[in-house]
C-alpha cells in the first residue's frame, strides 16, 4: 500500500526529533488546562459563559472529533496536558533524560492490561457526562481528578500506565485512530529484529523507552502509539518513520482483534447513538434525568445507558453474528467471528461521533467568542468578541452534511464487514445480518438528528 | 453487446449512484391538504419546550405562541427566521407561513440555566420525507458497501487458524 514518508528530508526529522516545537505546544496547553480548571471550580456557574466548559466541550471536543482523530489520529495525546505532570515527576525532568524521578516503575498488573479498564472509566465518565457538561465545577473535578491520577499512576507505575490502560478519551481517540492517514512504523523490520538493544523500548541518552510500552518494531496499528516521537529519538539507525497513508489503512490489517478492543468498537458506537439521543433529541424527561447526577432519576437513567450501551447493543452485534454463522454454515465460534468483523465498525462509529459533534459545534459555536475575550468573567474584552450573541451555524446545511457522513461511514462498515467475511472464507452471509444491525442504528441515528 | 467484465465490475456502483441520485430527487406522491391557520401555544419550562414536537401541514399559516412558565426564555427556529422571548408568565406570538417540508430544530435563545444549551424541540412541516430520504440512501449505502466487498476477492486464512 502506498505511503510517503514525511520524515525522509533530514529538516524534517530533525524538526519531529527535536523536543522544543512538542514543548512548546504542551506548555501552552498545560497553561489552558491549569485555566479551564479554575474557570470550572471559581468561574461563573453559567456553563455557557464559563471558559472551562466551553472550551473544553464545545472548542477541543469539536477540534478532537472532526479534526485531529480522523486526520492526525493520536496526535492529540502526543501534546495532552493531562499526563504532563505526573510524567515530569516519575523522570526528574521535562526535557531529555536525565536526573532521576520519583517513579518506582513497576510494571502495570498483567490482569488489567488491554482496554477493559479504559471501557469502564469511559462508561463512567458517559453517565456522568451531562452534570460535567453543563456543570462548570463537574467538569473542573473532573480535570483535576485526572491529572491526579495520572501523578499518581505515573509514580507508582512505569511509563504511561495512565494514558495507555486508563484514560476515559485514550481509548477512544486509539480506536478511531486506525482510520488515520498518519503512521509511524519502521523502515525496516529486519532491521530491528536485529538490533539487540531495542533502544526504541529501553531508551537512550538520546530519548526514553517508549513511553507507551510499545515495541516500535512490530508496530501493525495506531491504536497505542502515542506519537510522542521518542523512538524516532532513540533509534540509533534512524530506522523510524512518520508516514502519510491511505485513509483507514489498520482497518485493511487482516488478523483477530482482542475481545476488549472488539468490545469497544462496538460500545463506542452505541454511545454515539444514546448520546445523540440523550443530549440532542426532544426527550427532555431523560435529559432531565441525565443531569440530575445522583439522583434516583439519574440511577435510572444510568442503568439505561448502561443497559442499551454495554448489553444491548453487543448482543444485538452478536446475535447478527451468530445468525450470519448458522446461515452460512459455518461452525466458527461467534466471539471470535465477532472479533474478527469488529474493526468494520470503526468507520459508521466514528461517523457516528462526528454527526453527533457537527451538530453539537454548529449550535454552540457562538459561546466561543465571548469566553475567549473574557476568560474569568471579569468584565474584559480582550479580543472583541465578549458582546457575540449566540446564533446557531449552518442549520441549512447540517441535515445534509449528516446524512453525508452517516451514509459514508455505513457503506464504509458494510465494505469492510463483507471484505472480512470475505477473508474468513465464510461468505457474504456473514456479513449480512450486522449490516442490516449497522442500518438500523443508522437510521436511528439520522431519525434523532435530523428525522 | 457484450460488456467487457472491467466496465461490468463497475455497473452496479454505477446503479447505485444512480438510484442514489433518484432517492434524493425523485418527488414522492403527497397526500393532498387543505392548507389552514394554526395556532400552536409551546410552554417553555425547566429547559423543556411542551409540546416537544410540533406537527403542521405544509402550507399551513402557524402562529406559535411561546409561554415561559420558569424564566425567561427564547425560541428561535433557523429555517423560518422566528425569533421570540417570553418573559415569565407572558406569552410571545409569531405568526409564519410553513412552506418548507421538513423537520426543523427549535432552540432556546436565552440562557436559562445549565442545560440550555440542550432545550431542542422539534417542528416538522408534513409532508416531511427527509427521515425516509435518508433511510433510502442509507439502505443504499450498505449495497454500495456490499458489492464493493464482492468485488475484492481474495480469501486468506480461515478464521480457526487466524492469529489471536
Amino acid at each position: 500500500m502506498t505511503r510517503y514518508e514525511l520524515t525522509q528530508t533530514p529538516l524534517a526529522r530533525a524538526m519531529f526529533k527535536s523536543r522544543w516545537p512538542q514543548l512548546a505546544l504542551q506548555l501552552g496547553l498545560l497553561a489552558g488546562l491549569a485555566l479551564v480548571i479554575t474557570a470550572g471550580l471559581l468561574g461563573t456557574p453559567v456553563g455557557n459563559r464559563n471558559f472551562g466548559i466551553v472550551m473544553v466541550w464545545i472548542a477541543w471536543w469539536a477540534a478532537l472529533m472532526l479534526v485531529a482523530v480522523p486526520w492526525l489520529g493520536r496526535a492529540w495525546c502526543s501534546v495532552c496536558p493531562l499526563p504532563l505532570p505526573g510524567e515530569w515527576l516519575q523522570r526528574g525532568a521535562i526535557l531529555g533524560p536525565r536526573g532521576r524521578g520519583l517513579g518506582l516503575n513497576l510494571r502495570w498488573p498483567r490482569r488489567l492490561r488491554g482496554l477493559w479498564v479504559q471501557n469502564a472509566a469511559f462508561v463512567a465518565v458517559a453517565v456522568l457526562s451531562l452534570p460535567v457538561l453543563t456543570q462548570p465545577r463537574w467538569t473542573g473535578f473532573l480535570l483535576l481528578g485526572l491529572v491526579l491520577a495520572a501523578v499518581a499512576l505515573s509514580v507508582i507505575f512505569e511509563r504511561r500506565a495512565f494514558c495507555r490502560y486508563v484514560c476515559p478519551v485514550g481509548g477512544f481517540i486509539g480506536l478511531y485512530a486506525q482510520v488515520a492517514p498518519v503512521e509511524v512504523r519502521v523502515r525496516d523490520a529486519a532491521l530491528c529484529a536485529g538490533h539487540t538493544v531495542k533502544t526504541c523500548y529501553t531508551g537512550s541518552a538520546d530519548g526514553y523507552g517508549c513511553p507507551w510500552n510499545v515495541f516500535p518494531g512490530t508496530l501493525q496499528a495506531n491504536t497505542y502509539c502515542g506519537l510522542c516521537m521518542e523512538c524516532l529519538r532513540t533509534c540509533p539507525y534512524d530506522n523510524v518513520a512518520i508516514n502519510l497513508r491511505p485513509i483507514g489503512a489498520d482497518l485493511n490489517r487482516s488478523g483477530l482483534r482482542g475481545l476488549d478492543e472488539a468490545f469497544k468498537a462496538i460500545v463506542l458506537l452505541g454511545s454515539g447513538l444514546a448520546y445523540s439521543a440523550v443530549l440532542l433529541g426532544s426527550w427532555s424527561e431523560a435529559r432531565a434525568a441525565a443531569a440530575a447526577g445522583g439522583s434516583r432519576a439519574w440511577l435510572v437513567f444510568a442503568l439505561g445507558f448502561l443497559s442499551f450501551v454495554v448489553v444491548l447493543i453487543p448482543a444485538a452485534f452478536l446475535i447478527a453474528v451468530r445468525l450470519g454463522l448458522w446461515w452460512s454454515r459455518s461452525r466458527a465460534a461467534s466471539l471470535q467471528a465477532l472479533r474478527a468483523l469488529s474493526p468494520a465498525l470503526i468507520p459508521l462509529g466514528l461517523s457516528v461521533w462526528v454527526a453527533f459533534s457537527l451538530s453539537f459545534l454548529l449550535a454552540n459555536l457562538s459561546y466561543v467568542g465571548p469566553v475567549l475575550s473574557d476568560p474569568l468573567n471579569l468584565g474584559w474584552n480582550l479580543l472583541g468578541t465578549a458582546g457575540v450573541g449566540w446564533s446557531p451555524y449552518g442549520q441549512s446545511l447540517f441535515p445534509w452534511l449528516t446524512i453525508g457522513v452517516l451514509v459514508v461511514g455505513l457503506a464504509w462498515s458494510s465494505q469492510r464487514l463483507g471484505a472480512i467475511a470475505d477473508e474468513l472464507r465464510v461468505g457474504g452471509r456473514l456479513a449480512l445480518p450486522p449490516q442490516v444491525v449497522s442500518l438500523g442504528l443508522t437510521i436511528a441515528v439520522l431519525w434523532v438528528l435530523v428525522g | 453487446m457484450r460488456i467487457a467484465p472491467g466496465p461490468r465490475r463497475l455497473l452496479a456502483p454505477a446503479l447505485v449512484g444512480l438510484a442514489a441520485v433518484a432517492v434524493i430527487i425523485v418527488p414522492l406522491p403527497q397526500p393532498a391538504s387543505d392548507a389552514t391557520a394554526r395556532t400552536v401555544r409551546i410552554e417553555a419550562e425547566d429547559f423543556a419546550f411542551s409540546p416537544a414536537i410540533v406537527n403542521v401541514q405544509r402550507g399551513d399559516t402557524v402562529t406559535l405562541e411561546l409561554v415561559a412558565l420558569d424564566v425567561v426564555h427564547g425560541l428561535h427556529l433557523d429555517a423560518y427566521g422566528v425569533e421570540l422571548t417570553a418573559d415569565p408568565g407572558q406569552t410571545a406570538r409569531a405568526t409564519f407561513v410553513a412552506d418548507r417540508p421538513g423537520t426543523f430544530t427549535i432552540r432556546c435563545t436565552v440562557p436559562c440555566g445549565p442545560l440550555h444549551p440542550f432545550m431542542i424541540g422539534r417542528l416538522r412541516v408534513d409532508p416531511s420525507d427527509s427521515l425516509l430520504r435518508a433511510a433510502g440512501l442509507a439502505l443504499l449505502a450498505v449495497v454500495f458497501g456490499g458489492l464493493l466487498a464482492r468485488a475484492r476477492l481474495g480469501a486468506r486464512a480461515p478464521i480457526s487458524s487466524a492469529p489471536a
